[in-house]
């Protein structure tokens, strides 16, 4: 029985396993001289493990008496978390270690992130759900502060920390509530409880700090204060990760409590979530205009993207899951794209996070312009790029499920949104010729990561490389 | 007699005095940390009152992994909080304004 269970969570055992084994083994060796050799190594573990999960497993197991779910969709998940966060480890090697950034510790401590990420999506109790989430935020708290000799690192690694703890206490006194009312931390006993229409106050009330708790991490307005600052002050490879694989994990976990956990009483919740995608998509929309730095800039737009895949949510029907994974999938290609870019904008071998330094880009470096004007138009969902489609897709569900309004309002945020990606194109192609620029050159590796993710944008409107049909088979799992 | 709804009264009072404590402190970072164990404790009255009003031990196991959780939070908490005074020279809750968000 035990052992069955443990094969079943074999992926997370090894991954912890290994990076605690490798901490050791760095502690007792060369330590920060073997950091560029374990960035490599995790990396190249993570896609093992993500090719493993991808290519075997079928159908929907529970471990430790139900505690975990095993299913199609924390496959997905976790496929995506695993790549996302490997493509991230790679695109920062160079950085790091040009900057003396590079500590033994970052990939591991990613590592254990990934961990507990790989534990919350397929969590199944609210003990299994607190301690992924735990091992997640506790990982990433330190890695915001990793620069530590840095008053901007340390402060954001700080009100990280602060708000997350806060959010972590919501989620916490809403998973008790949730537990005295139901009578049970098991997601399949909640569920035989929570009947629509009949759902007790108090179970409500913990329903809603549990969402109050999971906005928190996926930064869903009014729960977002935490964004720009800490993404402005983090080092750029990590802000690069906290803008992927964590928010597939923390949006996932929020499909997952929804719909295993509350499934019977989407019309209770529903409200809730289209009010949260309503505010990110506006907020995100308005508040990025200003913005001249573009770490910033990145950090409303996704506020503003995670409105959209929340959008998919508010809909609590199966295309409404299968929206919100392709969204989420494409919002996670698109930004290690973009940031692959914002990786390379340096001048004189400092970082440059200013938008006015891309003026006229596209005369000293026309190919990665066109490239970057790709991926923007793309995160702003111009039509013939695969962020139209994942748009397209959201709009769809929430109009099918009967929320008309929050599908129109998608769209008029959308087309505000517009403009402050286009502003930056318009700076690339037809701004002012005399000012100074970022230089250009760049790394091999983090151009082939920005053409990639280019190339994925205008490539997969043909199939989606089979994303569209994985998605489908994962909210079907979820959704019943 | 007293019966569950003290026991969550008690643990909401706490719950909402720390929240207040994190918002209303214009002090001192180590009062945020205080304020923070004090919600997570405040939840753990509310398990252990649950768990002994349902009979059931789920809830007591809850709170020995929320106690756990809650000393590695206190823990990188204070890491991070010698790091920033390290680069700063303060911990007063103003002076963590160097980005404005």
């Amino acid at each position: 029985m035990t052992s069955a269970d443990l094969t079943l969570v074999l992926p997370e055992i090894l991954l912890a396993v290994y990076a605690m084994g490798m901490l050791l083994v760095a502690v007792y060796t060369s330590k920060d001289g073997l950091a560029s050799t374990l960035v490599w190594m995790t990396a190249g573990v993570m896609i093992a493990l993500a090719a493993w999960i991808g290519t075997t497993g079928e159908g929907a197991k529970s471990a430790f008496n139900g505690m975990l779910m095993i299913d199609g969709f924390a496959r997905f998940a976790k496929v995506t978390i695993l790549l996302a966060a490997a493509a991230v480890l790679v695109m920062s090697e160079a950085y790091m270690k040009q900057r003396d950034l590079l500590r033994f510790e970052y990939p591991l401590l990613v590592a254990l992130s990934a961990v507990g990420m790989m534990v919350m999506v397929s969590a199944a109790d609210l003990m299994a759900l607190y301690m992924g989430l735990e091992l997640q935020s506790l990982a990433l708290y330190v890695v915001a502060s990793l620069r530590r000799d840095s008053v901007k690192s340390t402060e954001a690694g700080l009100k990280y920390f602060v708000l997350g703890a806060l959010s972590s206490g919501l989620l916490l006194y809403g998973a008790s509530l949730v537990y005295g009312y139901a009578g049970t931390t098991l997601f399949s006993g909640i569920i035989e409880t929570a009947q629509a229409g009949e759902v007790s106050l108090g179970l409500l009330f913990g329903l809603v700090f549990l969402m109050a708790g999971m906005a928190f991490k996926v930064s869903a307005v009014p729960f977002h204060m935490w964004t720009p600052d800490v993404y402005e002050g983090s080092p750029t490879p990590v802000t690069a990760f906290f803008a992927t694989a964590p928010k597939v994990a923390a949006m996932a976990l929020f499909a997952r409590v929804l719909h295993d956990a509350f499934g019977n009483a989407v019309s209770d919740w529903r409200q809730i979530v289209a009010l949260l995608s309503v505010l990110s998509m506006f907020l995100g929309a308005v508040a990025a205009i200003g913005q001249t730095n573009i770490k910033r800039l990145m950090a409303f737009s996704s506020i503003a993207h995670m409105g959209y895949a929340l959008m998919g949510l508010a809909a609590g029907t199966v295309l409404g899951v299968q929206a919100m994974l392709i969204y989420m999938a494409i919002y996670v290609t698109m930004n290690v794209g973009t940031f692959a870019f914002i990786l390379m904008m340096e001048k004189d071998g400092q970082p440059v996070t200013d938008i006015g330094a891309l003026q006229m880009y596209s005369k000293r470096e026309p190919g990665k312009a066109l490239a970057m004007l790709v991926l923007l138009f793309s995160l702003a969902g111009v039509p013939p790029m695969l962020g139209f489609f994942g748009k397209f897709y959201v709009l769809r569900a929430a109009y099918e499920a009967g929320l008309a309004w929050l599908a129109v309002a998608g769209v008029i945020a959308s087309v505000i949104g517009a403009y402050y990606y286009l502003r930056i194109v318009f700076y690339m192609y037809f701004g002012d010729e005399a000012e100074e620029g970022v230089d250009a050159g760049g790394s091999p590796l983090l151009s082939g990561f920005l053409m990639a993710s280019a190339a994925i944008m205008v490539l997969g409107i043909a199939n989606m490389f089979g994303v569209e049909a994985a998605a489908a088979a994962a909210a079907a799992v979820l959704v019943n | 007699m007293i019966g569950l709804e003290h026991y969550l009264t008690v643990a909401a009072t706490l719950f909402v005095i720390g929240i207040f404590g994190l918002f209303l402190n214009r002090k001192n970072i180590i009062i945020l940390l205080m304020s923070i164990e004090l919600m997570l404790l405040a939840v753990n009255i509310n398990l252990v009152a649950f768990s002994s009003f349902l009979d059931d031990l789920v809830g007591q196991v809850f709170t020995l992994f929320v106690l756990t959780v809650a000393a590695a939070e206190a823990a990188i908490g204070l890491a991070i909080l010698v790091c920033f005074f390290r680069n700063r020279g303060t911990i007063a809750v103003e002076d963590v304004n160097v980005m404005k968000g």
